[in-house]
C-alpha cells in the first residue's frame, strides 16, 4: 500500500478544500469539521450518513462526477472532487 | 469480463475470509468479493489510525500470499445471474460476470434502526454505524454522544467513541437490568467476553448505563441538539450532538433470497450442520446465519470453505467449537430480546421511509407491506426497504419483501456486462 498512515491528503467538497489522513472515508471527510447534510431528502429535509456500512444509501454523493456513490465505502483520494446534494 | 472460479465466497468479513482461506489450503481456487475498498467486515473494520487487527493480519496475509486467492474489494453483487454465475458492479473494473462451482455466502448483518421522533436529523447514526464512521476517520473529539438501542454493540461502539475523544453522556439500553445480570454472569462460561466486557467499559467507571430505556426523539434545527429518553415512565432530556441508536443485527440475506435459499422465521440463512444452504452449491457462514458473533462466524467461515472445497476432513472440532459459540448466541438474544417498549410505534408523523419520506401514519394504514409499497411508495427508494422494511418488521410484523436485481443502483455497463455473458453462454 503506498498509503503512510500519518500522511495527508487533500479532497474538495462542495468547493471547499480539505485536508484528511489517508485512508479516511469519504463520508467521514464529510463530517469534517461538523456533521455535513450528504443529500436533500425528497421532501426537502437535509441528511445525513446514518448506517454507515453500505445499506441506508443516505449517504450517496458524487464522486469525481460519478453520482451516488457511497461516501461510507469510498476512500479519499489525492485531488478528489466530491459534491454533496445536501440543502445550500 | 468473465471469469470463472471453483468457489467464490460474497463477504471478506470473519466468516468469509475464513471460509475463502479454508477452501484455499484445500487447493481450490478462490474468489472473495467484498463491496468495501477494505477486507475485514464490520467487527474488524480498519481506517486511519485504526490498524487492522492481530487475527486480521494474519488471515489477510495468508491469503495475500495464497496464488489461489483472488481479492475483489469494493465491488458489489448486483444480481445473481442464470447458472451459478453473480453480475458485479466493481469500482476499478467495471461490470464483471464471475461463475463458480461453489458459492458461499458470508453476507454479514445490518443493524437494526428503529425510527424515532428526529431521527432523520444529520447527527443520528446506528450504534455500529457510528462506529464504523469513527473509524473511517470523522473526528468526534469534544461531542457528546448518547450510545442507545440493545445489545453488546452498544458497548462497542462506546469504547470507540470515547478512544476517538467523544464524551459519552449515555448509554441507553432497552434490555432491563434483571436480563443483564443474569447475563453478566453467564459470561463465566466465556471467560474471553467477560475480558472482553470489561474492556469495552472500562468497568462502567464514570458512565450513565441507563437500563429499561429507550429514546423517545431527537430535537434541534437542521441537526442533533438533544435527545429525550425515557427512563421507564420518567423522560429525560440529554443535549448531545450525535445520537447513536441500533437495536441488534439483522442478517443480510438479500442474495441468499435471491437465489432461492430457505430463510428461517427469525430472517437469517438455514443451514445444516456443514453450512450448506438448501439449495444446491450456496453455502453460508457467519451472521448471515443468525447473529452469532466473530468467533461463531470464523469457525462456521472455515467448515463452509472445507466443505465447499470437497476436502476429506474430520470436522469435528470445529462443530464442537461452533456448538460453543451457537449457545453463548443464545444467551446474548434472550438478554437483549426486542422489549415493548422498543418495539413501540412513534408518532404517526414520524418518518418510517428515508428514502421516500413516508410517514409511520401514512404506511400504518395498509394491510401488509406490499399494499403499503402499492400505495404510499414506501420501501421503493434507493435502499429497496431495507431499513424501513427491518422497522415495519418490527411494528407491524410485517415480512417486509426483500430487494429485487439490481440490488442497488448500477450503471448502465454493468447491466450491459450480464448481456454479454448471456450472450457468450448462448453462442
Amino acid at each position: 500500500m503506498p498509503e503512510r498512515a500519518d500522511a495527508l491528503i487533500r479532497v474538495t467538497i462542495d468547493g471547499h478544500s480539505v485536508e484528511v489522513k489517508a485512508g479516511t472515508t469519504v463520508v467521514a471527510a464529510l463530517a469534517m469539521p461538523t456533521v455535513r447534510a450528504t443529500r436533500t431528502s425528497v421532501s426537502g429535509e437535509p441528511r445525513a450518513a446514518l448506517c454507515g456500512m453500505g445499506i441506508c444509501q443516505e449517504c450517496r454523493v458524487t464522486i469525481d462526477g460519478r453520482a451516488h456513490a457511497l461516501a461510507c465505502q469510498a476512500l479519499c483520494r489525492d485531488g478528489q472532487i466530491i459534491q454533496t446534494t445536501g440543502p445550500r | 469480463m468473465n471469469q470463472h472460479y471453483d468457489i467464490v465466497v460474497a463477504g471478506a468479513g470473519p466468516a468469509g475470509l475464513d471460509a475463502a482461506h479454508a477452501a484455499a489450503r484445500a487447493g481450490a481456487r478462490v474468489a472473495l468479493l467484498d463491496d468495501n475498498p477494505r477486507v475485514g467486515g464490520q467487527v474488524w473494520r480498519q481506517g486511519p489510525g485504526y490498524a487492522p487487527q492481530a487475527p486480521l493480519r494474519a488471515v489477510h496475509a495468508a491469503l495475500q500470499a495464497n496464488p489461489n486467492v483472488t481479492l475483489c474489494s469494493s465491488a458489489r453483487v448486483i444480481a445473481p445471474l442464470a447458472a451459478r454465475a453473480l453480475l458485479l458492479e466493481s469500482a476499478e473494473h467495471g461490470g464483471i460476470c464471475v461463475s463458480y462451482g461453489q458459492l458461499i455466502l458470508a453476507t454479514g448483518a445490518h443493524e437494526r434502526l428503529l425510527p424515532f421522533a428526529g431521527w432523520t436529523l444529520p447527527g443520528v447514526t446506528g450504534a455500529g454505524g457510528l462506529q464504523a464512521l469513527i473509524k473511517g476517520g470523522m473526528p468526534v473529539r469534544g461531542e457528546r454522544v448518547v450510545i442507545a438501542g440493545s445489545g453488546p454493540l452498544l458497548l462497542a461502539a462506546l469504547a470507540s467513541a470515547r478512544a476517538a475523544g467523544a464524551q459519552v453522556v449515555a448509554v441507553v439500553e432497552q434490555a432491563p437490568a434483571v436480563a443483564l445480570a443474569r447475563f453478566a454472569a453467564s459470561l463465566a462460561a466465556t471467560p474471553a467476553k467477560l475480558l472482553q466486557a470489561v474492556q469495552l467499559t472500562r468497568g462502567f467507571a464514570g458512565l450513565r448505563y441507563w437500563t429499561d430505556s429507550v429514546v423517545r426523539s431527537a430535537r434541534g434545527a437542521g441537526r442533533v441538539e438533544e435527545v429525550c429518553i425515557m427512563r421507564g415512565n420518567r423522560a429525560v432530556t440529554l443535549a448531545c450532538e450525535r445520537i447513536a441508536c441500533g437495536y441488534g443485527l439483522v442478517p443480510n440475506v438479500t442474495l441468499a433470497r435471491a437465489l432461492g435459499c430457505e430463510i428461517s422465521a427469525s430472517g437469517a440463512i438455514v443451514v445444516d450442520d456443514a453450512q450448506r444452504t438448501s439449495v444446491e452449491g450456496v453455502l453460508a457462514a457467519g451472521e448471515c446465519t443468525g447473529i452469532g458473533g466473530v468467533e461463531l462466524a470464523r469457525v462456521e467461515g472455515e467448515i463452509a470453505g472445507w466443505v465447499a472445497s470437497g476436502a476429506m476432513r474430520n470436522l469435528g472440532g470445529l462443530r464442537a467449537q461452533r456448538s460453543h459459540w451457537q449457545r453463548f448466541a443464545r444467551r446474548v438474544a434472550s438478554a437483549f430480546a426486542l422489549r415493548e417498549a422498543a418495539c413501540a410505534i412513534p408518532p404517526a408523523d414520524t418518518l418510517l421511509c428515508r428514502c421516500e419520506d413516508v410517514t409511520i401514519g401514512d404506511v400504518s394504514v395498509h394491510a401488509d407491506w406490499r399494499d403499503a409499497k402499492l400505495h404510499t411508495r414506501c420501501g421503493m427508494g434507493a435502499c429497496q426497504g431495507r431499513i424501513c422494511g427491518t422497522a415495519a418488521s418490527a411494528y407491524f410484523g410485517w415480512s417486509a419483501a426483500q430487494p429485487r436485481p439490481p440490488f442497488h443502483p448500477a450503471r448502465i455497463g454493468t447491466l450491459m456486462a450480464a448481456c454479454e455473458h448471456d450472450a457468450a453462454r448462448a453462442g
